[in-house]
């Protein structure tokens, strides 16, 4: 090992050290695009709420069948409770892309999250 | 046996120049057998070769050299013309120009660890281009870069660091 280290010029540590340092933040700078930023809540295609994924909360709407309890916690989102029969949205767990979309369609309800660049949503690709 | 009618004057040059290219060319074939977990993740043990040539002849012998290694091994594995053959071919040039620079820094401080370092880069660099403007015209591309990223770095240190133990082996 010491043999190996010693093949290393005082240069090639900074060159060996700039490079890692640029492999590293090319991690964060091009993994990170298309954060979802905001959870939209519509109830038969209108906008009832709107809340930045910043901060935990827990939001109900009421449709025709009953309560259907969205839950929001920093950088996702989920539908926790649904009256509908087949449970999808539910089962679909967090969201957490762009665009990525919840539809609890028995009780009218979508839970949509958007920000980041504009492209496909979860359903159409 | 009818002598030749056209003599061609072989310089030790030449013959350099063929014996470091076969070892080259064989390092990149047995190299094309390896598996690999993604496209453009290889070790490119072949520039090893050119980094000793760079080295001890200059860069004019080793552009002879890496060149004529992206060429035969790419008719050895039957892919001349194909598109890994012209990513090659970018990504070798990209290099050799990378090392025609970088040759000029000083060498008390900069050895063949940089040398090697900055080739990688420039090879995946050169490769990213091409392919980005005539393979994957889309940006979608550049999520490949932090993982080849690393890739280049390593495979830069080990090979930059192979290159100098056989230097001063051989020394």
């Amino acid at each position: 090992m010491k043999r190996w280290l010693s093949l290393l010029k005082t240069g090639d540590w900074l060159i060996v050290l700039l490079s890692a340092a640029a492999v590293g933040f090319s991690f964060p700078l091009l993994w990170t695009r298309g954060q979802a930023e905001r959870a939209v809540i519509r109830l038969d295609g209108r906008i009832v709420a709107e809340y930045p994924l910043t901060e935990a909360r827990k939001f109900a709407v009421q449709g025709p069948l009953g309560e259907t309890v969205i839950e929001i916690q920093p950088g996702r989102a989920r539908v926790l409770a649904d009256p509908g029969r087949h449970q999808y949205c539910v089962k679909q767990g967090w969201l957490t892309r762009p665009n990525a979309i919840a539809l609890c369609a028995p009780n009218h309800v979508s839970l949509t999250l958007t920000g980041g660049e504009p492209s496909h949503d979860s359903l159409n690709y | 046996m009818t002598a030749s009618t056209i003599e061609l004057a072989v310089t030790a040059s030449d013959r350099r120049i063929a014996r470091y290219a076969a070892a080259a060319i064989a390092l990149s074939v047995a190299e094309a057998a390896l598996p690999s977990p993604l496209p453009g993740v290889k070790p490119g043990l072949a520039n090893i070769v050119v980094l000793i040539v760079l080295e001890r002849h200059g860069v004019r012998e080793a552009v002879w050299v890496s060149l004529l290694r992206v060429f035969a091994t790419s008719l050895l594995i039957g892919q001349f013309l194909a598109p890994g053959f012209f990513l090659s071919l970018a990504g070798a040039l990209a290099s050799l120009l990378a090392l025609a620079v970088a040759s000029r820094l000083p060498r008390r401080w900069f050895g063949a660890v940089t040398m090697s370092v900055l080739a990688a880069f420039a090879h995946l660099a050169g490769q990213l281009l091409l392919a980005r403007l005539w393979l994957v015209p889309h940006d979608g591309l550049f999520y490949l870069v932090p993982v080849l990223g690393l890739s280049a770095l390593v495979f830069g240190i080990v090979n930059g660091l192979i290159a100098a133990r056989l230097m001063e082996l051989s020394s």
